[in-house]
């Protein structure tokens, strides 16, 4: 039995939606293997990680559905990731920063 | 209500139906988690006493003479562990956040009743396990497990006792996350976010923390373990690791667990300060707004824990300006009860006095934390008696007051019973004596440099010493007392009326005991919280 | 709102409405809500080793490359694309079960079965070979790469390890999902479980979308030199 509130705000996408996102996830997939094996220096890591948010980004919100989610629930979603950036951020900030005082003798 | 009536009323509460043990074990009620919560919690809280008590005994004398070194290691390894992992933690939020909060959302029961139940199985387990580890000797590495001491030195029990820790973590991360979902959909219609009493505020507060937090322990404490037991060296030197890295891990839970276990206390006094003083919160926003700017900076502060461990001296003057800044929430709050308190109608009931308590000790102990907080004064104090003291300040003579308070507040709705009040307000001044007598003196003996976690020192500091365990025999005793005259009302106190306080909420409004699905109206709220002066008359204060 | 605690005889509950929820509505948004809220406590649960990764390869840089050619990207790549593939087949499972097809729900759950049991096929054999070519940090570790390699090597180990947990815990979640829906459970208007047991399994799929550059790709341009 149905109710009336139950599914009015469960979009339901197509299959066509979700086999392009996977078609996308695979090209970046192999993009980045491609683009790993040319060295580009410090760049390397830079798109290795900008490629890896982009997969990322596309799973949470047409796999996991966060676009069609409360923004409460994206709110949640986000701090997640910004909470952990905290803490490498700041983490960091005393490993970046150890080597500017130098050590008397040293 | 007529006695016969009154014990008719009591039969149908939550406590009697449904009848039989494995009704209980076998729970989905949050108020029935709640008072198994409470039972465990309390013996826990009875065992770390057990340990402060050896401590105590030892540090009589200047020379180690009661125990071993390494014994006195575990003693306080132990103490540490169970009084932060299986009591301060859980206490306020398993007991009364579990009972009130889904009451005072005006609610049936929290978003997931099932997984409340599993958060305190997973609590028992992990107590289990860490009886376990001290039937098997023990840990000796200080509750806060530092490398390389804790992965390749010792010779304890440190994976097993981080097994139970990383269980009793899991079961804190689920009840944190029953709360978010609970305080953000299961809110009664006119219960906006304004009116919700301001305990709902800090246990939501303390739930973010509990999220974000706790899970970063974890996985620090399971790679301790792993490094022991498979070898793989995250945080040993002689591989290129940093142990300094533990310290960050660690830290960044478990400054936030400081914060876990105070919000909650300061969450209780926000509820006993209108009610006791009759008189509606002063600064309501503030306050409210004040908990969740401890939840969020808390997570900025952690290295201060780390100012003499060779943490960048750069790094280092961020944490301290930050944890400076920290301060402001909680003075904010102290401010806002202050206030509330003056030209009210105060009520000189038990409650009260754990208020006053609470507020006079949390100050010196927030107060003595700024010391901390300067660098250049911490490399005096770092791991010297004056941290001990600030951090107990907070802890017991805040948190624990704090939670002595609203179980005394509440115990009329949880219980259905009304204790002896004459005894209780004979507790609360054998609490505040005992406590100031234990603690007081180790600010002193730290700003002479006592160390921590040793178990000799040097002849002069004996008074100092001898008037600290002097202190603890009462702080004992006073426990001791409310917990007899709280048992003993269990069976022969006076039956509580629905409101015996004549306070505000939503509680205060079902029967005491409340019967098993809280409320036996729906509840619709249409007055702002703490409505003491419905009249709209406004307080002016000065 | 008509709805007393004893049950309202005039407002008929959907079979699976629990009795604490005043609709499915609030229900379903309470499930998905929290399972994002304990997502994020898995974040911040993998996001300490990453940041001990970070730690590390800041000031291990060389041993991170020199270590990281060592892995099989290849194997790596190939298990990056199990993976995705898995989700795709995890979504499709939950979108029969929005669309009411039982056979749907049972084809895609097996497959994602499947696809996940062979990423960890495949991860025993690298584990196997770690193993055999003496990458495994302790005393037989390899002498010839840069000091540091084995922090990166633990960390491998640590990292892809717990990810392996996680997928266990996955497959045994997917496994009680398929009994379900072999039972007939999801339906058009109620399918919160498999919903978020998906939300879990994209997860785990993320964290290896992060591991997989992070861990093999590092040194897959060196060459020796």
């Amino acid at each position: 039995m149905s109710s009336p509130d139950s599914s009015s705000h469960h979009h339901i996408a197509s299959v066509g939606t979700y086999v392009a996102v996977w078609a996308a996830l695979v090209f970046f997939t192999l993009l980045t293997v491609f683009v790993a094996s040319k060295d580009f220096g410090e760049l390397n890591t830079a798109v290795a990680l900008a490629i890896a948010i982009t997969k990322a980004s596309m799973v949470v919100l047409i796999f996991m559905g966060l676009r069609h989610n409360t923004p409460l629930t994206k709110m949640v979603a986000v701090s997640g990731f910004l909470w952990v950036l905290i803490l490498f951020g700041i983490g960091m900030s005393d490993y970046l920063t150890r080597a500017w005082m130098g050590v008397p003798g040293r | 209500m007529s006695t016969a009536a009154a014990v008719a009323a009591e039969r149908h509460s939550y406590l009697d139906e449904p009848y039989g043990i494995a009704s209980w074990l076998l729970t989905k009620d949050h108020k029935r988690i709640a008072m198994l919560y409470l039972i465990s919690i309390t013996m826990f809280f009875a065992l770390g006493g057990i340990f402060a008590a050896g401590i105590r005994l030892e540090l009589l004398t200047p020379q180690g003479d009661v125990w071993t070194a390494d014994t006195y290691n575990k003693l306080f390894s132990m103490h540490g562990i169970v009084m932060v992992f299986f009591f301060l933690v859980p206490s306020i939020p398993a007991t009364l956040g579990n009972f009130l909060l889904p009451i005072m959302v005006g609610a049936k029961d929290l978003a997931f009743p099932r997984v409340n139940l599993i958060s305190w199985y997973l609590y028992i387990i992990g107590g289990v396990i860490v009886l376990t580890v001290l039937a098997m000797g023990g840990v000796d590495t200080g509750w806060t497990f530092y490398t390389p001491y804790s992965s390749i030195g010792s010779n304890t029990h440190v994976t097993l006792a981080i097994v139970g820790v990383f269980v009793a973590g899991f079961s804190s991360i689920l009840t944190g996350f029953n709360f978010i979902v609970t305080v953000h959909r299961m809110r009664a219609p006119g219960m906006t976010w304004f009116r919700l009493p301001l305990f709902v505020w800090a246990m939501y507060a303390t739930s973010i923390q509990m999220i974000l937090g706790t899970p970063v322990v974890a996985i620090t404490l399971t790679l301790v373990a792993v490094e022991r037991s498979l070898g793989l060296g995250i945080f040993d030197p002689k591989l290129g690791g940093d142990p300094v890295l533990f310290q960050h891990l660690f830290w960044f839970y478990s400054h936030p667990a400081v914060y876990i276990m105070i919000l909650p206390g300061m969450g209780v006094i926000s509820e006993l300060v209108p009610a006791m003083a009759r008189k509606t919160m002063f600064g309501y926003g503030f306050v409210a707004g004040s908990s969740l700017a401890i939840a969020l900076l808390g997570f900025f502060v952690w290295g201060h824990h780390l100012f003499l461990s060779s943490q960048s001296v750069y790094a280092g003057m961020v944490f301290s300006i930050l944890t400076m800044l920290v301060a402001v929430p909680s003075a904010v709050k102290v401010f806002n009860w202050t206030a509330t308190f003056y030209k009210g109608s105060i009520s000189w009931e038990s409650p009260t006095f754990f208020v006053i308590g609470f507020m006079g000790l949390f100050l010196i102990g927030g107060l003595t934390g700024l010391f901390l907080a300067t660098m250049g004064l911490d490399i005096h104090l770092h791991d010297t008696y004056f941290v001990v003291a600030h951090f107990h300040f907070i802890m017991v003579g805040g948190a624990v007051m704090a939670f002595l308070g609203g179980l005394h507040f509440w115990w009329p709705k949880m219980t259905g019973r009304m204790f002896n009040e004459a005894l209780a307000k004979t507790a609360a001044v054998l609490v505040f004596v005992g406590f100031n007598l234990t603690f007081g003196p180790q600010f002193i003996l730290g700003y002479l440099g006592m160390p921590r976690r040793y178990y000799s020192y040097p002849e002069e500091l004996q008074v100092w010493n001898v008037l600290s365990s002097a202190g603890a025999s009462i702080l004992g005793l006073g426990y001791m007392l409310a917990f007899s005259y709280l048992v003993y009302s269990l069976f022969k106190g006076e039956l509580a009326p629905a409101n015996p306080w004549g306070a505000k909420g939503l509680e205060w409004q079902t029967t005491s005991p409340p019967p098993t699905f809280n409320f036996d109206f729906d509840p619709v709220v249409t007055e702002p919280a703490y409505d003491y002066n419905p009249s709209g008359r406004e307080v002016h204060v000065g | 709102m008509a709805h007393g605690p004893q049950g309202d005889a005039a407002h008929t509950h959907h079979p699976h409405q629990q009795h604490h929820f005043f609709s499915m509505a609030q229900q379903y948004e309470a499930s998905v809500l929290g399972m994002w809220v304990f997502l994020v406590t898995e974040v911040m649960f993998f996001g300490g080793m990453f940041m001990a990764y970070l730690v590390y390869r800041t000031a291990y840089p060389q041993a991170w490359v020199e270590s990281s050619h060592e892995l099989n990207v290849y194997l790596g790549a190939a298990n990056t694309l199990v993976l995705i593939c898995s989700s795709l087949t995890m979504v499709l499972a939950v979108r029969s079960a929005q669309v009411g097809s039982k056979v749907g729900q049972i084809v895609n759950l097996i497959l994602t079965i499947l696809l996940g049991s062979t990423f960890l096929v495949i991860k025993y054999f690298e584990y196997a070979a770690k193993f055999e070519h003496h990458l495994v940090p302790g005393p037989s570790f390899r002498t010839d790469l840069p000091f540091g390699s084995q922090l990166f090597f633990s960390l491998y180990f640590c990292l892809t390890g717990v990810h392996a947990l996680h997928m266990v815990v996955g497959i045994g979640l997917m496994l009680v999902m398929l009994v379900l829906a072999i039972r007939g459970r999801f339906t058009p208007d109620y399918y919160n479980q498999i919903e978020i047991s998906g939300l879990y399994w994209h997860f785990v799929d993320i964290v290896w979308i992060f591991l997989f550059p992070l861990l093999y790709l590092v040194g897959f341009h060196y060459t020796g030199a």
